[in-house]
């Protein structure tokens, strides 16, 4: 095969030159020709428009914007660092020899074999993913960078919780879920030492319990920051990460959430990415990275996030206390409407409140706070399932983050749903929020009652009506899986590409 | 066009130093050889350019670098280590160190001979050969004649 590639580093005297030889001297060991312009400070020779024109594929290993790009539309294109072209040269050879193969796989049947005629590239390029795109794939794309980087977090901090439930389970018996969450909630951060000091117990599995739970939701103090973060970094690349960082802890500050952090993850990414193209004098390019670029950015999104975000954000989540407070507790569809949406904070809070008015799982209180349960397990489960019925429809990512989310979804944790929504909110939100209102009025309906706080499937045996209650979860669980189906399925039949490409470049 | 490199720019005996103190040892050659003017300033601009990506590179080479306005002539030192340091390399610690000083406004063809020079240092037989090199004057003289701009 045929490839051109494309080497740049930040100091355009080393990497970039290295980087080159070795892609060229690994192509030539595999029997490949690889034609290298090297953008460094040296200054760079273009390629040949005919050695473009007859390369199979393209291959950056730039870590800088590769320039002249328009170059090489159509061609199939390896985005890697200059950095995995030095180190293992022979690894993205093979890689780029492989997607080439796969866009020649994708391209209509009786297509000539590629670099036998230009005419045969230019077929292949309708079915290659298209490297100039529209504005909304663009977007996607950096969406779901930042939810490949949260999807560990999800897990790791999912599973714990899932793990402290089981373990809080043998350890308190079936109240565990609810003596867990009454441990942890309790602790702020300094009363962690405390705890270690006088609470903790090595041989106490309640102890055991309580801490493990409480690790996992240290890792889910990450999600929003991570989300926010990992899209500045697809935007900016590494410029993006610090703001990014710090405008998606600030959203889970200012109460904005999951949607709060995507905003602050574009606002940090394309503050950071025109901030690092100012034209600057050449003593100040030096700190520009270190100091600048992290300082200006930073206080920007934060001053974004406090005063412009923080303020309505409160007003709405004010707004929406207060109608709950002011329901009968009987319209447990808004309330399940609320639970599979983003906001569900507000009405677990609000639930969870009026437990303290229950002495009896089959009171008032009891039923909301098990709609509420039940509506905020339906998420994560939904997602678990649509990953199983149509798995073509998600990334490789998602359908990982499917196979924990069914943990997820059995243990309550809304959270597990989340990198779906986040990666495509227009479609996905809607779809929970239809399965959470069908989800809490089926259970509201079947008058089940719960007065734990947490705990999801690990607490049906103290559910007041526990087989009717699990029917309204399967209920909802089912309604919502289908609408993702439905929904995913307009507009855009292509995401899956766009989601590998957008993974591809994130590797 | 000054030499790239001459025997005086070579410590082939360095032992017992750290990373920071394998730069500043290259940089203190520089420094006597009048081809940077200030150690501690150029040394702050290495640190900046390693804390961008580590400079460790395959085969036990590191390569630390950066354009300055501290230097006065592009030049590289050289530092063969009697024990391997960690430079960030995934494959492990360099026994050879190439510290490039290339000038804030390096004229193209220095930095083209930089730019050889990186490109033959991915050659397994030229990193050998500065290996087996007996002394200071052995790979200067290896350099000046392999590293030429292609």
């Amino acid at each position: 095969m045929k490839f051109v590639a494309v080497s740049s580093c930040p100091t355009g005297i080393a990497h970039t030159y290295m980087a080159a030889e070795a892609l060229e001297q690994a192509g030539k060991a595999a029997g490949h020709e690889v034609h290298v312009e090297t953008q460094g400070a040296a200054g760079s020779v273009r390629l040949e428009p005919d050695l473009i024109t007859q390369a199979d594929g393209v291959i950056y290993a730039a870590d800088l914007d590769v320039q002249g790009k328009e170059r090489f539309a159509g061609k199939p294109v390896l985005d890697v660092g200059v950095k995995k072209a030095v180190h293992d040269a022979p690894g993205v050879i093979a890689q780029a020899v492989a997607m080439v193969e796969a866009a020649r796989a994708g391209a209509p049947a009786g297509a000539a074999p590629a670099g036998a005629a230009p005419a045969a590239a230019a077929t292949r390029v309708a079915a290659a993913p298209p490297r100039k795109v529209g504005v909304g794939t663009q977007i996607r794309k950096y969406l779901m960078t930042g939810v490949s980087y949260m999807i560990p977090f999800v897990s790791a901090g999912g599973i714990l919780i899932a793990i402290g439930f089981l373990l809080a389970t043998l350890a308190w018996d079936t109240n565990g879920a609810i003596e867990v969450t009454k441990v942890v909630n309790g602790f702020d951060g300094g009363a962690l030492v405390t705890w270690i000091g006088d609470g903790f117990s090595v041989t106490s599995l309640q102890s055991w319990a309580v801490l493990i739970f409480w690790i996992g939701k240290w890792s889910f103090s990450f999600l929003v920051p991570a989300l926010s973060a990992y899209i500045a970094y697809g935007i900016a690349d590494r410029p993006g990460i610090v703001p990014g960082f710090v405008g998606g802890y600030a959203a889970g500050l200012v109460g904005a959430g999951f949607l709060g952090g995507i905003v602050t993850g574009f606002l940090a990414g394309f503050l950071a990415l025109w901030i690092s193209r100012w034209k600057v004098p050449k003593g100040v390019r030096g700190v520009m990275p270190v100091v600048v670029i992290p300082v200006i950015s930073v206080l920007v999104v934060g001053l974004v996030t406090a005063l412009i975000i923080g303020p309505p954000m409160k007003a709405v989540n004010d707004g929406l206390t207060s109608w709950l407070n002011g329901l009968s507790g009987s319209n447990a569809v808004l309330l399940g409407v609320i639970l599979g949406g983003p906001l569900n904070k507000v009405a677990y809070v609000f639930a969870t409140a009026g437990l303290a008015n229950a002495t009896l799982s089959s009171d008032a209180p009891a039923k909301i706070m098990a709609a509420v349960m039940a509506a905020g397990m339906v998420p994560p489960l939904a997602a678990a399932l649509a990953t199983v019925v149509r798995p073509r429809l998600f990334t490789e990512g998602e359908r990982e983050a499917g196979k924990s989310a069914w943990l997820l979804g059995l243990s309550f944790i809304s959270e597990g749903a989340i990198p779906f929504a986040a990666a495509d909110p227009l479609r996905l939100i809607p779809s929970f929020m239809a399965g959470g209102a069908v989800t809490g009025a089926l259970s509201m309906a079947f008058g089940a009652g719960v007065l734990a706080p947490h705990g999801g499937f690990w607490v049906t045996p103290l559910v007041y009506q526990p087989f009717l209650f699990l029917l309204a979860i399967l209920a909802g669980m089912v309604v919502s899986a289908a609408l993702m189906i439905v929904f995913k399925g307009i507009g855009h039949g292509s995401d899956a590409e766009v989601a590998d490409e957008a993974e591809l470049v994130t590797v | 066009m000054t030499a790239l490199i001459t025997a005086d720019l070579v410590d082939v005996g360095i032992a017992g130093l750290d990373r920071d103190g394998v730069t500043r040892r290259l940089i203190d050659l520089l420094v006597a050889a009048g081809r940077v003017t200030d150690a501690d300033g150029f040394q702050a601009d290495v640190r900046a350019r390693e804390a961008q990506m580590a400079t460790g590179m395959p085969g036990g080479i590191g390569l630390p670098h950066a354009r300055s306005d501290y230097v006065t002539v592009p030049s590289l030192a050289v530092g063969k280590l009697a024990q391997g340091v960690d430079w960030g390399a995934p494959d492990g610690p360099a026994t050879l160190v190439f510290l490039i000083a290339a000038p804030a406004s390096g004229d193209a063809d220095h930095l083209k001979i930089l730019a050889a020079l990186a490109r033959r240092l991915v050659h397994p037989e030229f990193r050998q050969s500065l290996l087996d090199a007996p002394d200071a004057a052995g790979v200067a003289e290896i350099i000046t004649r392999e590293v030429v701009p292609a």
